[in-house]
């Protein structure tokens, strides 16, 4: 097999194993930035991602997606190869570790402060995410927030913005400074494209930042202007914990961290139909 | 074959802490693949500050889900036999839950998948129905899956708690009644040991003593997947060493036993193999009284079985690997049952696999 592609993600070192040209090519161009460990570092995460079985390989093809051996998930049809890489190294990435706890949320960084932008798919926050990035924030996740509960600090993470649909568009229109990978269309997401991220995010790898406000986002279309309101605690903790991947798994650790954040931190709801008056807001209400 | 990291850890003939951060790396690998790094982690603790970090974090989190499991295995056991204590019936914990429940030192870094219980058959209709109205279901409603276990094996098709999703083997003897390895599971039950000071809503029980390690050489012995090979093969050890410090003479009770119930064979294999792989001692003096029930062709198992005991990871495979693993998987299915049975069963398993590969 072709040489593999290893690099350094925020804590962890993930190595790729494919034959799939297309996906070395948009690992290579979305990775370009990203630290290249030697043959001599240890490797968190060994990822293949190979063809189909048998058949599978020619006659409507299909990708597999393998970790440690083993196929945590049925095969993808081959179009959708590149994301699946993506999709899969997020489930790997959020059940590993103890050392942090996951949180479905992207995190961005200004002034030394990280910005929590929680919520589930469809929320709005890849969009927001990419676009905060794209504007002079520091991009630390688009997905996965590892929260450390030695510090109560967010460390990145940094990954591509996976953009759906039309949010591809809405991007590349955005900013002529966005590097986006191809798009694969028909995914069970539908058209989905990665955003290159911003190489002094890449650069920052080891900086953690302090949290300085949680926004849940809410995208409204139609909505004209912008609805924002505060978040209690116990329900801006509770919203927290159903966005936790592995709450379970840290126990009494992972709830105290949780509880500290929303101690220390003002959480906001954030409901949005258009995307630049949604960015003047939050530079506003930044910390 | 070069001798796998893991393998030269386990016996002890590698320092781990010697091991170069890319040679980390691969032990992870090896270790997660078989089961074995909250092991790895526990045969560690307090010895781990110079190790690469990210050996160092992966120990951490195995013994952070070791603890987790462990947690949401006692709260099991509480529900399970909460369940069953009205029936008035002995339960019997096999395996991990066992070990667990024994508070087995060896176990502390043994992973588990599923429970496993050990009722008498005659009560194998009440305990399924008192399991159903606590929650505990069928997981495959597939009627030719139900009439295979429920006529030929030694178990109840598996059961999952449907909001939990806990899964529940509920077993009435050790081996399929058509095994060549079947024994009237009646004589399990005087020898069995009650597990006291669990706060568990019934007192269970645990295999007799030359019984829990006659069940864990005849479980790997007559499986068709290796995939937790080693961890079964490490469980033998720590249940040798485990019994023989609590009784002086286990090892002459141990082989009697196994001649009693005609588990001779599993039980030489399982020794020959503990003390080939794992370099274990004891294993290999008990494995010499028992010679005379060595198969003829002992060499072809050392081949498969050297093999297929191994992590499924690319340093511990060789160009036979595959082959082994297909020879044993039908193995494990010929031991099962007689060939009249076997064909049909495995024509239809095939038949169907091919079905599920063309209606994705």
């Amino acid at each position: 097999m072709a040489d593999a592609l290893a690099f350094r993600v925020g804590p962890w070192t993930v190595r790729l194993h494919t034959p799939l040209p297309e996906v070395r090519r948009t690992a290579a161009f979305l990775y370009r930035d990203y630290p290249r460990p030697g043959p001599e570092a240890f490797v968190d995460y060994e990822i293949a991602l190979l063809p189909g079985r048998g058949g599978r390989r020619w006659w409507r093809p299909q990708v597999r997606f393998l970790f440690e051996g083993q196929e945590p998930f049925a095969p993808l049809t081959r179009a959708q190869a590149y994301p699946f890489f993506e999709w899969g190294l997020n489930w790997c990435l959020a059940h590993h570790t103890a050392d942090y706890l996951v949180l479905h949320a992207a995190v961005l960084e200004r002034d030394g402060r990280a910005l929590v932008l929680p919520g589930p798919p469809g929320a709005g926050k890849s969009t927001l995410c990419a676009a905060l990035a794209l504007s002079g924030w520091r991009l630390l996740t688009d997905e996965l927030g590892l929260l450390s509960p030695a510090d109560g600090c967010f460390h990145p993470l940094p990954r591509p913005v996976s953009l759906k649909n039309a949010a591809i568009d809405v991007i590349r229109r955005f900013s002529s400074a966005a590097a986006l990978g191809p798009s694969c269309h028909d995914t069970h997401k539908g058209t989905v494209a990665h955003l290159r991220v911003p190489a002094g995010a890449v650069a920052a790898l080891e900086r953690p930042a302090r949290p300085g406000r949680i926004v849940f986002p809410r995208f409204v279309p139609g909505l004209a202007g912008l609805r924002a309101g505060r978040l209690e605690r116990a329900r801006a903790l509770v919203q927290l914990a159903e966005q936790a991947f592995n709450l379970a798994l840290l126990g009494e650790a992972g709830f105290e961290a949780l509880c500290a954040l929303v101690d220390g931190t003002e959480a906001l709801t954030l409901e949005y139909g258009d995307l630049a008056p949604a960015l003047a807001w939050l530079e506003r209400a930044h910390p | 074959m070069r001798v796998p990291l893991l393998l030269q850890v386990l016996r002890g003939s590698r320092d781990p802490r010697a091991c170069s951060a890319a040679e980390w790396g691969r032990l992870v690998q090896q270790a997660r693949r078989a089961g074995l790094l909250a092991e790895l982690a526990r045969r560690l603790e307090g010895a781990e500050a110079d190790l690469p970090e990210g050996a160092r974090h992966a120990l951490r989190w195995a013994r952070a889900a070791k603890a987790r499991q462990d947690q949401l295995l006692r709260w099991e056991l509480q529900c399970l036999l909460e369940a069953l204590a009205p029936l008035g019936i002995p339960v019997g914990l096999l395996k991990g839950a066992a070990y667990l429940a024994a508070g087995f030192a060896f176990a502390r870094g043994r992973l588990f998948h599923d429970i496993d219980l050990l009722v008498p058959a005659a009560a194998l209709q009440r305990v399924e129905r008192a399991l159903f109205v606590a929650g505990y279901v069928q997981v495959d409603a597939d009627p030719y899956d139900q009439r295979y276990y429920r006529e030929w094996m030694h178990e109840l098709p598996p059961l999952q708690h449907a909001r939990r999703g806990t899964l529940v083997d509920v077993h009435h003897g050790l081996a399929p009644p058509t095994s060549r390895y079947a024994f009237p599971a009646e004589r399990l039950f005087p020898a069995m040991v009650p597990l006291e000071g669990t706060d568990l809503p019934l007192v269970p029980r645990r295999l007799g003593d030359e019984d829990l390690v006659l069940h864990a050489a005849l479980h790997l012995y007559t499986e068709s997947e290796f995939r937790h090979g080693l961890r079964d093969l490490l469980d033998l050890c720590g249940l040798l060493g485990e019994m023989e410090r609590r009784r002086a003479e286990f090892g002459g009770r141990l082989v009697a036993r196994a001649r009693a119930l005609g588990l001779a064979r599993p039980l030489y294999l399982a020794l020959r193999h503990a003390a080939w792989l794992l370099g274990d001692a004891r294993a290999g003096a008990l494995a010499a009284r028992l010679e005379a029930d060595a198969p003829w062709a002992v060499g072809v198992y050392d081949a498969c079985f050297g093999r297929a005991l191994l992590p499924a990871h690319p340093d511990c495979e060789d160009a036979f690997s595959g082959l082994a693993r297909g020879l044993l998987y039908v193995r494990g299915h010929w031991l099962r049952m007689p060939l009249r049975l076997l064909v049909p069963h495995l024509a239809r398993k095939a038949w169907r696999g091919m079905k599920a590969e063309r209606t994705p």
